[in-house]
């Protein structure tokens, strides 16, 4: 007793203080559950009391499992990288894609044949469709882009991620979010807000997690032991601080009670509207487009092993980015009773988008000079190369799109849906699916992935599946809406609304075969990643990874 | 020191770098979205535009449940094809009470900012029953619950109350009688209909899923969709009074 050679162990302050902080949120899950006021709600009270109880016992569980000694910063020299997060939110991303794409199918088929409703309120496109959304956007995307954060802050910064607790609190509670906003939506409980329905509990709940998940990653950032901040870095920065205020804005609602799942926003009517499209549009700038450029510009130098090709143009690329987007949300609402001004700034502003938007990609695809060759022989590198021609083609129809005379032809038509898909299969699942082809093998030590074959054959599948989706869409899209507008001789409307809809029923089908070949494609690349984590060559030493260059300012 | 090389303090200071990002991502929105609460164009005050009645705002509730937003748009634009489709060009003031807005996106079905009082109740709660049965291509799902499902709006007085928290013109009266007013606005017989008719200009009261055993969900979403895009007198509204 008298000489411990081992300091004696005890619960540092961050254990025993969430331990505390979840017992006491399950007794209040539990209260909550007992006078809720609807059936629906007590459910997701019950969901937030089991959770906590799990995370309670799990935290002190890990306690008296660990050693004494804390988990050094560094081993022999090299820094000690905490891969547990990135590898849980890797593997949720690759289940919550599938999930994601198979609703999607689900309710492109309902829009075909609309029996597949079920007549249950449960399966209805209502209900659904936010589901999809979500689960593309928030769950497939956001685990992906969590998982990237984590692993290439810490490889960046050559430091261990902050925190022991909060990193994991970040990946599961996020993905408990996910749980309780895509039941609530089956429920019938949502706030009606496109892209922004989860209810006010499940937007506190992620508030919480976003700000745990800002201090991981700002503070990781601080650990650094290289002078400069990765341009990759800078841009995760900007999409977690974005996201931040824009969730903040667009959710300000006040709930009925704190036993009502109900809330009511503050905003109303065409100031809601705005907010929401201010919210909306820079969902789409800063969560798919700002945090999946950080991937490009940390795996695409990485795979391609060259240094990215201008510093320069970095600079340019994300300030101007960042500062454009946040103009654009007005071109959702062309001709609506918002003022003309500010239609035409969100018009003005999203054309000269293009320009930063073009920028990106250049400094992307350029990264490649003198690696061309690659694309021939690495389908991964080539997933990543025409994720970036995507969002070049898509960043290009966007501000063409937004023009208020293109505009007033596109908008309420499936053009929409078919630009959005260009952008969110062809550049976001795409640069996404390239970084979780990196990041396996690199994560679970492997020498590469299990089949390289079946990695062309994801490649080529989902690319045949999104040519058919967005081209079906545009037909249907354009023929849509020339035909909303048809004159006959005489002056009067040509078609009744129900021959617009009747109309859509081929190009419906076409959609869905395409939406099937690309959960094809992710089943394929479900197997690849489970046969190269469980099968996969080891790699016999871990060599130190290579940096991605960047010429730091003079 | 070149020009480049002063964005060094970006990337050797994290702090530095977060609030560039704020400031930079922080204009656009404020020029945009701040003079929307001062304009007269946006905040201007129509002739006839009155909160939803609890039966009204139960069925918006359910609307916004259903996610019909999802393939309805609630916005008629100044254009000849869609004022001659649907009506008169949506206002500003008509979605004032609108928490939340329910504009839409998408038009899979059509615009729905005018609705009211085109088809019968009948209609409705047959269409929404089963939509084929009325519009044989219709691809709408069919929500066959509604009818079945009673109303729940116990809670309902505490919604008003939120809502008039929020600045909607809900009265003491208003919030005092909402639960009866459910009841009396489903029920064309109900003594209280013209009191309410008072508290709440031209709402319509009736039984509107035609079942008189119990107030359904269905009978709260048609008393909305009736009510939809009807309370301008669009003879009477001066479209120049806002002008400036």
């Amino acid at each position: 007793m008298a000489q411990a050679v081992a300091p004696s162990k005890g619960m540092t302050f961050g254990e025993a203080g969430s331990a505390l902080a979840f017992a006491g949120l399950a007794l209040l899950s539990i209260i909550i559950a007992a006078k809720a006021y609807t059936p629906e709600y007590a459910f997701h009270a019950y969901l937030f009391a089991a959770a906590s109880v799990a995370a309670t016992f799990a935290i002190v569980n890990r306690y008296y499992e660990r050693p004494a000694q804390r988990p050094p910063q560094t081993i022999g020299g090299k820094p000690n990288y905490n891969m547990g997060p990135v590898k849980f939110a890797t593997i949720a991303s690759v289940i919550w894609g599938i999930a994601g794409f198979t609703i999607g199918l689900l309710i492109a088929l309902q829009l075909a044949f609309p029996a597949l409703n079920f007549d249950t309120s449960w399966l209805s496109f209502g209900r659904m469709r936010p589901l999809h959304t979500s689960a593309v956007i928030f769950a497939f995307g956001g685990n992906v882009l969590i998982a990237s954060s984590f692993y290439v802050v810490q490889r960046t910064c050559r430091a261990r991620l902050v925190g022991d607790i909060t990193p994991w609190f970040v990946v599961l509670g996020y993905n408990f979010f996910i749980v309780i906003a895509g039941t609530g939506y089956l429920l019938g409980i949502t706030q009606g807000k496109e892209y922004a329905e989860p209810e006010w509990y499940a937007d506190l709940w992620l508030t919480i997690v976003w700000v745990a998940y800002l201090l991981v990653f700002l503070g990781t950032v601080m650990r650094r032991k290289e002078p400069h901040i990765y341009v990759a870095n800078w841009f995760y920065l900007a999409f977690i601080l974005t996201i931040a205020v824009l969730h903040l804005g667009n959710n300000a609602t006040i709930p009925v009670s704190i036993f009502s799942p109900k809330s009511y926003i503050v905003w109303s009517g065409v100031q809601d509207a705005l907010v929401q499209w201010w919210y909306g549009h820079n969902a789409v700038g800063f969560f798919l487009t700002a945090g999946f450029l950080a991937i490009m510009y940390y795996f695409i130098p990485k795979r391609a092993e060259r240094p990215v090709y201008s510093y320069r143009l970095s600079i340019i690329h994300f300030w101007s980015l960042i500062f454009m987007y946040i103009w654009a949300g007005p071109h959702h609402l062309h001709y609506t009773a918002l003022p003309d001004w500010a239609q035409t700034l969100g018009m003005v502003f999203s054309t000269m988008l293009w320009m930063p938007s073009w920028g990106g990609m250049i400094n992307g695809l350029m990264t490649l000079s003198g690696a061309w060759d690659k694309l021939r022989t690495d389908p991964v590198l080539r997933l990543m190369v025409v994720s970036v021609a995507f969002y070049g083609m898509s960043t290009f129809e966007g501000p063409l799109m937004s023009v208020k005379a293109v505009n007033s032809l596109s908008h309420y038509t499936d053009w929409t849906i078919g630009h959005v898909h260009s952008g969110a299969l062809g550049w976001v699942a795409y640069v996404s699916f390239g970084a979780i082809y990196c990041l396996v093998p690199w994560l679970w030590n492997k020498k590469e992935l299990y089949s390289m074959k079946a990695v062309s054959w994801h490649f080529w599948i989902s690319t045949l599946g999104i040519v058919l989706y967005i081209s079906s869409m545009w037909v249907a899209g354009i023929l849509q809406g020339l035909m909303w507008r048809a004159y006959t001789g005489l002056g009067f409307l040509e078609y009744s609304f129900i021959e617009t809809v009747e109309a859509m029923h081929p190009f419906y089908v076409i959609r869905a075969l395409g939406g099937a070949l690309f959960v094809a494609g992710s089943l394929i690349m479900a197997w690849n990643v489970w046969k190269t984590i469980s099968a996969g060559q080891e790699v016999e030493e871990v060599s130190q990874a290579i940096q991605p260059a960047l010429i730091a300012a003079e | 020191m070149s020009f480049w090389s002063r964005h060094k303090i970006f990337e050797t200071n994290s702090i530095i770098l977060v609030l560039g990002v704020l400031i930079v991502i922080s204009i656009g929105g404020l020029v945009e979205i701040v003079p929307l609460f001062y304009l007269k164009s946006t905040i201007e005050k129509v002739e006839g535009i009155r909160p939803y009645t609890p039966l009204e705002l139960a069925g918006r509730n359910i609307y916004v449940r259903e996610g019909c937003y999802n393939c309805h748009s609630q916005m008629v634009r100044p254009l000849r094809d869609e004022v001659e489709r649907y009506g008169h060009y949506s206002l500003a003031a008509e979605s004032m009470y609108d928490r939340p807005f329910q504009w839409g996106s998408k038009r899979t079905g059509p615009d729905l900012a005018r609705l009211g009082n085109k088809y019968s109740d009948d209609w409705h709660r047959d269409h929404l029953k089963d939509p084929r049965a009325v519009v044989p291509g219709s691809i709408m799902p069919s929500y066959p619950w509604l009818e079945q499902n009673e109303l729940d709006a116990k809670s309902i007085a505490q919604d008003l109350k939120v809502q008039a928290t929020l600045g909607v013109p809900y009265s003491e009266d208003m919030l005092k009688k909402a639960e009866n007013d459910i009841r009396t606005q489903a029920n064309a017989d109900d003594p209280n209909t013209a009191d309410l008719a008072q508290r709440y200009p031209n709402a319509q009261s009736r039984n509107f899923d035609g079942n008189p055993q119990k107030v359904t969900e269905a009978d709260a979403l048609i008393a909305y969709l009736q009510m939809l895009g009807t309370q301008v007198d669009f003879k009477l509204y001066d479209n120049k009074a806002n002008v400036r």
